[in-house]
C-alpha cells in the first residue's frame, strides 16, 4: 500500500559554476518534460540538482545521454494547508514518529503546498503519516 | 623457477658487488682511452679512472643525457671499429633526432644472455611457443626477445605487430604457450578473440604474457590475468640500454636488474644526488660489459625504486618496481616530487572515482597548491551533499598518502576532464615562476 506515495525524484550532479543549471533545464526542456519542484543543495564547488518531474524515466535516460551523472531518490511528498501553520503541523507529526528528515524542500501549487522529503526507512514514515491521517502525495503516473 | 645461469644469478651480494665494481672500472678506464667524447667529459669534471676506487665512486662520473645521444649522432660514441659492429639499432626519435646504438657480437650475446636468465626464471623455455607481436625491425623489442626466446630453447614464432585475427589463429593452430606484446595489445587481442567466437582463457595455451613497452599498472596486471587465464610479467629495456633487458621472475615481486650486465642508480632527478635503495627517483644506468659503445652514468629518465634485497626466488641481483613515471613529466609541489602517474596509480585503486584526471598547480603567495580534479563514478554518486563530501575527503587523504603531499580534490561532472594522454591537458601549472 506504501508504493504509491514513493515518488522518484531524479538528482543530478552539477559543478558549480555559470550555465550548468540552464543546461539540465535546457535539456528537459527539448525533451518536453515538465518540472514540478526542484531544489539546488551546494557544496564547496559542486552541487547537486533534485527535481519532480512528469517523466522521470525519460528525464533519467536524456540527461544521462547528454553526459551528466543521474540518479533515482526516493522522496514522499506530503500536502500542507497553505495558510500559517502548514509546515509547523507536519513537522510536528514528523518529529512525533521519530521520522528522520535527511533533505526537504517545498512548493506551492496547483496541489496546495507541497513538502518533499527524503526520509530513512521510507515505508515506514508513509505508513505512519497515513495513520496519522496524513495525506501523501501519489506518483505522477498513478494519478 | 630454475636459474639459467645460477653461479651468477645467485651469487652472494658481496661477491656480486666485487664483480660490478671490476666491470665498471674497466669499463670506465676503457672508455677513458678509446673515446674522446668520455676522455673530454672526465676531464671537464675533473676526474680521472685513477679516482675511481669503489663502487660508490661511480658517482662521481658525470652524467650523460639523450642530447649526447644526439649530438654525436650517428655514431660519435662507438668505440670500436665499424667492422666490428654486428648490427646498429634506432630508436624512434618521436622527440627531436633519431639515436642510433650500436652491438658487437659480444653485446648481442649479453643481450640474449639477459633475456635467457629472465625467461628462465620465470619458467619459459625448451616446450614453450613464444608468439613475439612486438615489432620487429629498428625498435629492440621484437629481435631481442627473440633472440633470447631461441636461447633458452623455445621455439619462436615472429609474428610482429598488427593482423590481428591472423595472430589469433597462428596462437590457436600453433599452441602458443607465451606471447610477447604490449599489454594494450593483448587487452585488444582479447577482445578481437571474443569477436572471434574464440576465449584465449579456454580456447588456446596461453599461459605467459611478457608485457611491456608502455606503463602499466597492477590493476592491469590483475584484468590481464583473470580474463585470459595467464601470468602476466613486466619486461624492462629500451633502445638506449643497447642490449639487455630484464623481467620480473616467477614470484612477481619486481624486474631483476642483471647488475653484472647493468648497474643502475637511483638519483634524485633535480639534483642529481644518488638516493638510498627504497627511495623513488630517476634510474641511472651503466651497462657493464658492453663494447661497442659504453654508456656510462646516463640518465634514462624512468622513475622507479630499486629493491636490493635478495629475491624469495634466490636470485641476489636488485630489482626495480615497476616503471612509475617519466622525468619529464615531474612536478614539484611544495619540494616533493609528484608524478602524474602516482595520481592516476592511486585514483584506480578508489572505484568512487573515474581513472579519468587533471592536476591544476597554483601558488597562493610562497605556497603551491595542487587540485586534482576526478569525477564521481556512476555506483558512487549519491544525492545527498554529505555523500559527496565524504567522498572527496576520502579521496583527498588516499592521494595525501600516496603522494606524501597535501592535495586538494574536486569533483567535476562526467565527461568533463580530458580523456587522452599527455602531459598538456592532465597538468595545468599556472605558477608563474
Amino acid at each position: 500500500m506504501e508504493k504509491p506515495y514513493i515518488i522518484k525524484q531524479i538528482s543530478i550532479f552539477s559543478e558549480n559554476r555559470p550555465g550548468r543549471l540552464a543546461a539540465i533545464a535546457g535539456a528537459l526542456r527539448d525533451a518536453e518534460i515538465n518540472i514540478f519542484a526542484f531544489s539546488i543543495a551546494e557544496a564547496n564547488g559542486f552541487g547537486v540538482v533534485r527535481a519532480l518531474v512528469d517523466r522521470p524515466e525519460d528525464a533519467h535516460r536524456r540527461l544521462t545521454d547528454l553526459g551528466f551523472r543521474v540518479s533515482f531518490t526516493e522522496v514522499i511528498g506530503i500536502r500542507m494547508r497553505d495558510e500559517p501553520g502548514g509546515l509547523s503541523e507536519i513537522a510536528s507529526v514528523l518529529g512525533d514518529l521519530g521520522v528522520n528528515i535527511e533533505y526537504a524542500y517545498a512548493y506551492s501549487g496547483r496541489d496546495g503546498a507541497i513538502l518533499i522529503v527524503r526520509v530513512d526507512r521510507i515505508e515506514d514514515a508513509i505508513r505512519q503519516i497515513l495513520d496519522r491521517g496524513g495525506e501523501l502525495l501519489k506518483t505522477p503516473s498513478s494519478r | 623457477m630454475g636459474c639459467w645461469n645460477q653461479k651468477i644469478e645467485e651469487m652472494p651480494v658481496d661477491e656480486l658487488r666485487q664483480v660490478r665494481y671490476r666491470l665498471a672500472k674497466s669499463l670506465i678506464t676503457h672508455a677513458y682511452e678509446v673515446s674522446e667524447f668520455y676522455r673530454r667529459r672526465m676531464r671537464e669534471q675533473g676526474v680521472r679512472p685513477d679516482d675511481i676506487r669503489s663502487l660508490e665512486d661511480i658517482g662521481k662520473l658525470p652524467f650523460m643525457y639523450k642530447d649526447d645521444l644526439r649530438d654525436t649522432y650517428p655514431d660519435g660514441l662507438f668505440c670500436v671499429p665499424k667492422d666490428d659492429l654486428a648490427r646498429y639499432h634506432v630508436s624512434s626519435g618521436t622527440t627531436g633526432k633519431p639515436t642510433v646504438v650500436g652491438y658487437t657480437e659480444k653485446d648481442i650475446e649479453n643481450w640474449s644472455e639477459s633475456l635467457a636468465r629472465a625467461f628462465s626464471s620465470l619458467g619459459l623455455g625448451r616446450g614453450d611457443v613464444l608468439q613475439v607481436s612486438y615489432g620487429y625491425g629498428l625498435f629492440t623489442g621484437g629481435l631481442g626477445v627473440h633472440y633470447g626466446a631461441e636461447r633458452v630453447g623455445a621455439t619462436v614464432l615472429p609474428t610482429s605487430v598488427g593482423n590481428t585475427e591472423r595472430q589469433i589463429e597462428l596462437m590457436q593452430d600453433l599452441h602458443t604457450t607465451a606471447i610477447a606484446c604490449t599489454p594494450s595489445y593483448l587487452l585488444h587481442m582479447g577482445e578481437v578473440a571474443e569477436k572471434m567466437g574464440v576465449s584465449i582463457k579456454d580456447d588456446t595455451d596461453l599461459r605467459i604474457g611478457i608485457l611491456g613497452a608502455e606503463p602499466w599498472s597492477e590493476q592491469m596486471r590483475n584484468r590481464i590475468e583473470g580474463w585470459l587465464g595467464i601470468r602476466a610479467y613486466d619486461i624492462y629495456g629500451t633502445s638506449e640500454l643497447s642490449g639487455p633487458m630484464f623481467t620480473e621472475c616467477s614470484e612477481q615481486q619486481g624486474i631483476h636488474i642483471w647488475s653484472d650486465l647493468v648497474l643502475v642508480e637511483i638519483v634524485d632527478p633535480a639534483t642529481g644526488e644518488v638516493l638510498p635503495p627504497g627511495e623513488r627517483g630517476e634510474m641511472v644506468i651503466t651497462v657493464l660489459q658492453k663494447e661497442a659503445f659504453p654508456m656510462i652514468r646516463y640518465r634514462i629518465g624512468d622513475i622507479t625504486i630499486m629493491d636490493e634485497a635478495p629475491c624469495s626466488c634466490g636470485r641476489t641481483h636488485p630489482r626495480i618496481h615497476r616503471i612509475q613515471g617519466r622525468v619529464d613529466d615531474m612536478l614539484i609541489i611544495r619540494g616533493i616530487n609528484v608524478f602524474p602517474s602516482q595520481v592516476e596509480h592511486a585514483l584506480l585503486e578508489i572505484p568512487e572515482v573515474g581513472r579519468h584526471f587533471q592536476i591544476i598547480v597554483d601558488r597562493k603567495g610562497a605556497l603551491d597548491t595542487m587540485l586534482v580534479r576526478v569525477e564521481v563514478s556512476e555506483e558512487a554518486f549519491s544525492d545527498k551533499i554529505t555523500d559527496l563530501m565524504m567522498i572527496r575527503k576520502m579521496v583527498e587523504h588516499r592521494l595525501r598518502g600516496s603522494l606524501n603531499v597535501g592535495v586538494g580534490v574536486e569533483l567535476v561532472e562526467p565527461g568533463s576532464l580530458p580523456r587522452f594522454e599527455g602531459k598538456s591537458k592532465k597538468v595545468v601549472d599556472r605558477r608563474s615562476l
